[in-house]
C-alpha cells in the first residue's frame, strides 16, 4: 500500500483479520486512510476512542486497536457524545455508513453538529445499505436501482455536506477512496480541528450497489470516483455545465464556534466558583 | 451556591431520586423532557455541574440512553430518567447495556399508557416492559420505591447493583411516588453504602473484558485507563470480539442471566407487614402498597388476619418468598394499577395451590385502602 506506515499493524487488531468486507469493497481503503492518519497524528492509542454504528463500514472499529465501541444502528454519535462529555481530554472518532449516519442516525447527526462537540466523524458513503444486501439509502442518487427500488429510486438524496453545514458543523470535507492520499489529509485536518468535524468518504460497494447499476467492479467504481470527484480548487475554473453530475472533494467548509465540552467546563467553573485557597 | 440540604425536610419523590443519584456518586445525566419525570432532569441540570458532573439534554430518548452508556464506559456513574413513551424508546439501548455489561441506571416514573395515554396520571403498566421490553433473553433488575425516602435509598441501591453486576438497573417508580411530597430525612453520607465497579488489576499482559470472575461478573476497565478493548452489541467472546459460535453464544447469554440469578440474596428486597400468621396476604409494590398497608392495618383492627408482602425489588421476581407465602396463606390478593401484570407472576409461582385474585384499576387513579379492605373482607 502506497505510503502505508511500516508499522501499520500497531494500529490494527491483526488477530481479527481477515476482515468481513467483500472483494472490491472500498471500506479497506478508508480504513487504511484512517491508519495513515493515526500514524501521522501520533495520538496515544490508550487515549483515543473509536465509536461506530451498525453496517459494513461500522465493523471497522473492531479492527482498530483503540478503545472501540461498536454501538447500535444510527446511535454512534449519541454514544460518542456521552464519552466525549465524560472525558473531554480524549480523542473521539466516529465511523458510520451513509444509511447509519443520515437515515436512522440523522437526528443525532444534526444535533451533534449543532452542539459543535469535538468529534471527528468519518462517514463511509457507498450510496447503499450493503450489510442487508442493497437497499436504497438517503444518499442513493436519484433513479439508481436498489433491491427496494427495483424501478429506480425516485427519492431526492441528501447532500451530506450541505446538511451538516446547515446544522452547524465547523469542519466539513469530502474525499474518495480513489483520492486516498487526500482522504488521509482530510482526516488529519478534521481530527486536528477543535469542534465537530465531518469527513464524507465516498467509497464503492460493487456487490450490492455497483452491480445493480451497471457500474462495473471495484476498479471501475474507483475510476468513476476519479472522473466524478472534482477538487474544490479545480472546480473554480469549471463552468456549471462541466460540474453537472460531478461532486466536490476537498476541504469544503471550515468555521470557528465554541466547542461543547469546553463551554461545559466553563459552566462547571462558573457554578463552582473559585476554589478556596487559590 | 448554597448546596446545604437540610437534614429533614419536605421533599418530592423525583427530587429524592435526583439526590439519591448524587449520593451514589452519579456524575452524568442524559435525558429528554417527559412528564412525570422531568423534575429529575431539572434538578440534576442544576446540581451536577456544582459537583463537577455533566448534564446533557439530548435530542431524544434513544440518544439519552446511548449517551449514559458511553459516559459509563468512560468511567462516570450515569443515569437517565423517563416515563412510558420514553421507556419504550430506550429499550434497544437497554439491551445493548445488558449484553455489553455497562452499568447504568434508568428511572421510569410510570404513567398511564399505552402511547401518550394520560401523561399526568399514575399507573403500573410497565412492570412487564421493565422485564421483557428489550428483545432477546437478558437479565433485568427493577426496584420499586413506595415512599420519598425509599426513592432516595433505592436510587443509591440501583447504582450499587448496576456497578456490582455490570448491568443496567431500572428504578421502576410511578407518578404518585414521583410527584408526592413527604417527610424526608437525608442520611449522613457515612451511612450511605456506595459500591463501585470492580476493576481489573493493573499490569495485565492482556485484559479480557468479558472473562468473568467466579461470581460471573467480569472486572470492568474504563475506556482510556490503560486497557484497550472492543465493546459490541454482537454476541462476543471473552476478548470482546464478535462471534457466531454456538457454544460461545450460549455461554454468554447464560452467564448474563446467571450472574443475576445466582445472587438473588444480594438483590431481592421485600417487606413483610403482619404476614407471620396472615391468612389473607396482599402482594403489592410502589404507590399501591401504601393503600394496601392502610387496608391491612384496618383489617387487623377488625380482627382479620391480613398481611402485606411488598415487593421492593420487582425483578428478578421473588419466587422463593412468594412460594413460601402461598403455603401459609389461604388467599393472595394482588392490587395493581394495570389490568394484571404482577398477578401473572404470582400465579406462576403459586400454581393453583392458593387462591389468587386481583384488584385492577385503569382509571389513572389510585387504588384506595377501602377497595383493598373490601377485597380482604370478601375473602373471609
Amino acid at each position: 500500500m502506497n505510503n502505508m506506515p511500516s508499522n501499520a499493524e500497531k494500529y490494527l487488531r491483526m488477530e481479527k483479520m481477515p476482515h468481513i468486507w467483500c472483494p472490491g469493497c472500498g471500506n479497506g481503503i478508508v480504513l487504511s486512510a484512517l491508519v495513515r492518519a493515526f500514524h501521522k497524528l501520533n495520538y496515544d492509542q490508550d487515549q483515543t476512542v473509536i465509536v461506530s454504528g451498525i453496517g459494513c463500514s461500522s465493523r471497522a472499529s473492531g479492527y482498530l486497536d483503540f478503545n472501540t465501541l461498536h454501538s447500535t444502528h444510527g446511535r454512534a454519535l449519541a454514544f460518542a457524545t456521552g464519552i466525549k462529555l465524560a472525558r473531554p481530554e480524549v480523542n473521539v472518532f466516529v465511523l458510520m455508513g451513509d444509511g447509519d449516519a443520515s437515515s436512522i442516525g440523522g437526528n443525532h447527526l444534526i444535533h451533534a453538529a449543532r452542539r459543535n462537540i469535538d468529534l471527528t466523524v468519518v462517514i463511509f458513503n457507498n450510496s447503499i445499505y450493503g450489510m442487508t444486501g442493497g437497499q436504497y439509502s438517503p444518499l442513493t442518487p436519484q433513479d439508481n436501482r436498489a433491491t427496494t427500488a427495483p424501478y429506480g429510486t425516485f427519492e431526492r438524496p441528501f447532500d451530506l455536506v450541505e446538511l451538516v453545514k446547515a446544522a452547524g458543523a465547523t469542519y466539513i470535507a469530502r474525499g474518495t477512496t480513489y483520492h486516498s492520499a487526500m482522504l488521509t489529509k482530510l482526516i488529519i485536518t478534521g481530527a486536528s480541528h477543535k469542534g465537530f468535524s465531518v469527513i464524507e468518504a465516498v467509497t464503492a460497494c460493487p456487490v450490492s450497489y455497483g452491480r445493480r447499476n451497471k457500474m462495473g467492479g471495484g476498479y471501475d467504481m474507483l475510476m468513476w470516483q476519479k472522473e466524478h470527484g472534482v477538487p474544490i480548487e479545480k472546480s473554480r475554473y469549471l463552468k456549471p455545465e462541466e460540474m453537472k453530475g460531478k461532486f466536490l472533494i476537498g476541504e469544503l467548509h471550515k468555521s470557528e464556534a465554541p466547542e461543547y465540552t469546553e463551554v461545559y467546563q466553563q459552566l462547571i467553573d462558573r457554578v463552582r466558583g473559585p476554589i478556596k485557597g487559590e | 451556591m448554597n448546596n446545604v440540604v437540610p437534614l429533614t425536610r419536605l421533599m418530592q419523590g423525583n427530587e429524592a431520586i435526583a439526590e439519591g443519584a448524587l449520593a451514589a456518586g452519579a456524575r452524568f445525566f442524559a435525558g429528554y423532557p417527559i412528564t412525570p419525570s422531568t423534575e429529575i432532569a431539572e434538578i440534576l441540570a442544576e446540581k451536577l455541574p456544582a459537583v463537577g458532573g455533566k448534564f446533557i439534554q439530548m435530542e431524544d430518548e434513544i440518544a439519552s440512553m446511548a449517551a449514559i452508556i458511553g459516559a459509563s464506559l468512560a468511567g462516570l456513574k450515569s443515569i437517565t430518567a423517563t416515563s412510558g413513551p420514553g421507556f419504550s424508546l430506550k429499550q434497544e439501548n437497554l439491551g445493548f447495556a445488558a449484553i455489553t455489561e455497562v452499568p447504568c441506571v434508568v428511572v421510569n416514573v410510570q404513567r398511564y399508557g399505552p402511547s401518550t395515554g394520560i401523561p399526568t396520571a399514575s399507573a403500573q403498566g410497565d412492570i412487564m416492559q421493565a422485564r421483557w421490553g428489550t428483545h432477546g433473553d437478558h437479565p433485568a433488575i427493577a426496584l420499586s420505591p413506595a415512599s420519598v425516602q425509599e426513592a432516595f435509598s433505592l436510587t443509591v441501591q440501583a447504582f450499587n447493583l448496576a456497578e456490582r453486576f455490570r448491568t443496567p438497573v431500572i428504578l421502576l417508580a410511578d407518578e404518585v411516588i414521583g410527584h408526592m411530597r413527604e417527610r424526608f430525612v437525608m442520611p449522613d453520607a457515612s451511612d450511605i453504602n456506595v459500591i463501585d465497579r470492580k476493576k481489573p488489576p493493573a499490569g495485565l499482559t492482556r485484559y479480557y473484558p468479558y472473562k468473568p470472575d467466579e461470581d460471573g461478573v467480569p472486572p470492568m476497565a474504563n475506556f482510556c485507563e490503560g486497557y484497550r478493548y472492543h465493546v459490541t452489541g454482537l454476541v462476543h467472546d471473552e476478548s470482546g470480539g464478535p462471534t457466531t459460535k454456538a457454544d460461545q453464544a450460549e455461554r454468554l447469554i447464560k452467564r448474563l442471566n446467571d450472574k443475576i440469578m445466582d445472587h438473588l440474596d444480594e438483590i431481592t428486597m421485600t417487606e413483610s407487614l403482619m404476614t407471620e400468621d396472615a391468612e389473607i396476604i396482599i402482594v403489592a409494590c410502589g404507590a399501591v402498597s401504601r393503600s394496601a398497608r392502610r387496608a391491612v392495618k384496618q383489617a387487623r383492627k377488625e380482627g382479620i388476619k391480613a398481611g402485606l408482602f411488598r415487593l421492593i425489588s420487582v425483578w428478578p421476581f421473588p419466587d422463593k418468598e412468594i412460594k413460601a407465602l402461598s403455603r401459609q396463606a389461604r388467599s393472595i390478593i394482588v392490587p395493581e394499577m394495570n389490568l394484571g401484570q404482577l398477578i401473572g407472576e404470582v400465579e406462576r409461582v403459586v400454581r393453583s395451590e392458593t387462591k389468587v385474585s386481583g384488584i385492577n384499576r385503569v382509571t389513572g387513579e389510585m387504588i384506595t385502602p377501602d377497595e383493598i379492605l373490601n377485597a380482604i373482607k370478601s375473602e373471609i
